[in-house]
Formats: structure tokens, C-alpha cells, sequence
């Protein structure tokens, strides 16, 4: 799938040449975005909408405040569950993953859910 | 662990202007953002702004942003200035006055300040219908993230919740980036912002839907499109509902302060409907009911980034001056104009809701 840029803007510059694209995972697919932009917005330009599921109604979330402040964005990241996608920075190699549930840290791993 | 004389917490328009005044002062500032960029929505704001030349008047939000980085730059060269972003104030401890913070999400630290301001913005509000939670459900301030900050396209076609400022001027932004806009829904009989901008969207063809609310937001797993409602005076739906076609839910419904901070440090709080929620008690400096703390922009109350940047440079030049780095007469003089400015930009009919909200925060001094 190709990424969702605004090509022509009347007033803003993105920089869109300039910036570095790196290659990451989303749930095991191999998606391309620019490095340091917030993982949610690198998702969102690859069509990418549902982040994960919540707990206890298992209904599916995606980005919605932008500023790390309401939640909605987590996501499993480099196998850390509950990380704000849309304040975290994008970088080559990592593994996105849909979070379902609350996730489990690693220090917990074997113990009951 | 560190320390700073002062720290500023959220490097928008107030927190950067706090820091800037400090630093000007000869303090030791730190600055303290949870974004992974600094300026906070002026970066997002394509829109020219008003006011006078004090308050760049004409000049686009993300060149005024370009602006403090700039100044920001010098003062961190200088050594007076840090700026951490990428981090975020988790908690105030009044029994020692330390700060606890994230860097990331895995990273904590601390830090103790002689003094804080407290410039933490404001969260997006959400209203209630079927699938507001539903992915395509954005804030108003995330969809100027995506298109304005990252050129990302937010969606194909966008329907517009709230016909206030927010919602007309995003909705101009989104046409700019040659997004469609399915509709402006607003549920007042009449349009909240300026006229200027709605006849800017007008002319363009696009329907603004006065009276009318959303129901419900229809799709799967994400947004496929919306039912909207006609409603009356008081809110009760009148008529047939209308489904319409769109992928993405904008809502621009308003905002309310951030002030958890505030309320852990014991700050008076108090609910003031004209400044859109809990806003801490504060004098005419900007200082709040805890001597140590003073609080500035969209956390001390809704208003607009003009009158955040004024606010920041008061709240910066009392921290100092409560440390004894500034000269009386400096003070005066820079208290003084900063008033002015700010009279000024909340003079007339349009700061009278900003004007009545204040005289029921502000003392004159704390005893």
C-alpha cells in the first residue's frame, strides 16, 4: 500500500524529501515510514487505523488526541504493551503490535493474566 | 537528583514564553514537554493572527512558534535553558516539592525546582453518541497533527463536529490540504467563531448544519460514515435523521484544561464555565494559591495562544522575581506592558466570556 502524504500544500513545507524512510513491522507486515515521526502518524499513512482492543468490551481503538494524553493509541512496541503511539518516535526495525487487552510487562510473563 | 530554579512544565506557546522571560532574566530554567516537538498547537496553526504587531498580528502560529525556537536556541546556548521534550511531568510531591518524570515510556527521573509553571495546555472534549470511540473519531487538534505537522492525510472526507473557531479554521486547513469536508455540524442556532471564517467555507460550498447534532458514528472497525440530527432549542431531535457520507469524525466540541498537576499540589481549584473547566485561583502574576507555583495559557483557562504568550512572560517574570533576580523597576516596567497587552487582546465583545471567567479566579493578592 503507498503511504498517504499531502503532496501540495498552499502555505506549509513538509520536507518530505529530506526526511529518512525507514522500514518497520506492524503486526508481522512490513510497512515503510519516516524516521522519528510519531508511530501512530507512520500507521495512519499506511491506512492503518485500529491500535488495539480494549479489555473488557474488545472494541477496537485507534489514534485520537495526539498528545499522549487520553490513551486511546497504545500499542505493544518492541514487545512494551501501553506505549503512546502518537508520542513515540518511529525507528528502523521496530515491531508494532495490534495490543489487545491490557498487555503484560515483561517482568510478568508466565504469571496469571 | 536535579535541580533548576525554575521549571516550566509544557513547551507550548505559554510554557515557552514562561521559559523565554526567565531565561531573559538571567534564571536557570528547565523545560519540561511531553511531545516529541516543542510549541504545542502553535505548530499546528496555519492561520494568520490577529491583534497588534506586540502580539504578531499577521504572521502565521507556526512561524511565531519559529520565532520562540529561535530565541529558545540562544538561551540554551547561553547555558541558562533546558529542554527536554519527549517528556512528561508525572506527578508533584508538595511534601518535598520534587517533580517525578517519564522520558519515553520506560525512562523515570526527577527533578526539584525553587520555582514551577505550570503551562500544561488543554485535552480535547469528547460528546456522547453511538461509536464515538470508534477509530475515524478524531480530535480536532490530532487531525492538525497528522495533516499540518506531518503532511499525513487524516482521511478522504471529513465530517466537521462544532462550528466554533476550531472547527471552521480546521476545516479551511483540511480543504487546504485538499481534503473534502462532508458537512460542519453544530448543534447552537447559530456559528460560534468568527464570521470571516465561515464565509471563507461557505463561499467553498460547504453545508454548515446549524442545529443539528451527531448521533452516530457507522462502520465496523472504523468510521464509514455518520448519522447527524436535527435538534431544537433545547436540544431535542426534531425531524428525520440524515446519514451522511464521510471516513473521518472531526470533533471540535472544545477544550478543557489540564490541571492534575494542579490539583496534586494542592492548588485552589475552582470550575469556572467560561474558562472551560477546573482552573486554579491566581493573582494577578499568574501565581496560584501555592507560592511556589504559577500557572499559565490554555491550563490557566481556554483563551487563545496571543493571550497564552503573555500570560507565560508574566509568569516567568514573577518566578524570577520571586527569587530576587529582578530589579523592581524592571518588573514594573515589564508587569505593566505585559498587562496592557493583555487587556488589550481581551477588550470588546469577543473577551467578554474570557473577562467575566477571570473576575471569578483572579485576587488581587494573596493574603
Amino acid at each position: 500500500m503507498s503511504i498517504k502524504l499531502i503532496k501540495d500544500h498552499p502555505i506549509l513545507d513538509f520536507g518530505h524529501e529530506e526526511k529518512k524512510m525507514v522500514t518497520f513491522t506492524f503486526d508481522n507486515k512490513e510497512m515503510k515510514g519516516f524516521e522519528d515521526d510519531p508511530i501512530a502518524a507512520a500507521l495512519h499513512a499506511n491506512g492503518i487505523q485500529v491500535y488495539r482492543i480494549t479489555p473488557k468490551t474488545e472494541r477496537p481503538r485507534g489514534f485520537f488526541c495526539a498528545i499522549g494524553k487520553c490513551s486511546s493509541c497504545f500499542m505493544i512496541v518492541d514487545g512494551v504493551p501501553n506505549v503512546r503511539t502518537c508520542v513515540t518516535p518511529l525507528k528502523a526495525g521496530m515491531k508494532v503490535e495490534t495490543q489487545k487487552g491490557r498487555g503484560v510487562l515483561k517482568s510478568e510473563e508466565g504469571e496469571e493474566r | 537528583m536535579q535541580t533548576t530554579e525554575i521549571l516550566v512544565i509544557g513547551g507550548g506557546p505559554a510554557g515557552l514564553s514562561a521559559a523565554l522571560e526567565a531565561a531573559s532574566l538571567g534564571a536557570d530554567v528547565t523545560v519540561l514537554d511531553s511531545d516529541l516537538k516543542l510549541g504545542g498547537q502553535l505548530i499546528k496553526q496555519t492561520h494568520k493572527f490577529f491583534g497588534s504587531k506586540a502580539e504578531y498580528a499577521g504572521t502565521r502560529g507556526f512561524e511565531i512558534a519559529n520565532f520562540l525556537f529561535d530565541e529558545i536556541e540562544k538561551y540554551k546556548t547561553l547555558g541558562k535553558l533546558k529542554v527536554f521534550t519527549n517528556t512528561t511531568a508525572t506527578g508533584y510531591y508538595k511534601e518535598d516539592g520534587v517533580v517525578s518524570y517519564m522520558v519515553g515510556e520506560e525512562k523515570y527521573g526527577r527533578i526539584k525546582p525553587q520555582k514551577l509553571v505550570f503551562a500544561t495546555g488543554a485535552q480535547e472534549r469528547l460528546i456522547p453518541f453511538v461509536n464515538n470511540d470508534m477509530p475515524g473519531v478524531y480530535g480536532a487538534g490530532a487531525i492538525q497533527t497528522l495533516m499540518n505537522v506531518y503532511g499525513i492525510v487524516p482521511g478522504e472526507k471529513v465530517l466537521m463536529i462544532g462550528a466554533g473557531n476550531i472547527g471552521l479554521i480546521v476545516s479551511y486547513q483540511l480543504m487546504q490540504a485538499g481534503i473534502k469536508i462532508a458537512g460542519i455540524v453544530e448543534a447552537m442556532p447559530k456559528i460560534g467563531g468568527y464570521w470571516v471564517h465561515a464565509a471563507k467555507i461557505r463561499r467553498l460550498g460547504v453545508p454548515i448544519y446549524l442545529q443539528h447534532t451527531i448521533k452516530e458514528a457507522l462502520g465496523n472497525n472504523v468510521v464509514e460514515g455518520a448519522v447527524i440530527q436535527e435538534v431544537n432549542n433545547c436540544f431535542q431531535p426534531v425531524g428525520d435523521p440524515m446519514e451522511v457520507e464521510c471516513d473521518t469524525i472531526c470533533l471540535a466540541v472544545g477544550l478543557t484544561p489540564t490541571c492534575e498537576l494542579l490539583w496534586s499540589a494542592g492548588c485552589e481549584m475552582k470550575f469556572v464555565p467560561q474558562l472551560c473547566g477546573y482552573v486554579a485561583r491566581r493573582d494577578p502574576m499568574m501565581r496560584t494559591s501555592h507560592p511556589d507555583i504559577w500557572v499559565a495559557g490554555d491550563a490557566a483557562g481556554i483563551e487563545e495562544a496571543s493571550a497564552a504568550m503573555v500570560e507565560g512572560r508574566i509568569a516567568g517574570l514573577s518566578a524570577v522575581a520571586s527569587l530576587n533576580h529582578v530589579s523592581q523597576e524592571t518588573f514594573y516596567d515589564r508587569s505593566a506592558e505585559y498587562h496592557q497587552r493583555l487587556e488589550n487582546l481581551r477588550a470588546g465583545e469577543v473577551g467578554e466570556k474570557i473577562r467575566s471567567g477571570l473576575s471569578c479566579v483572579c485576587c488581587k493578592q494573596w493574603g
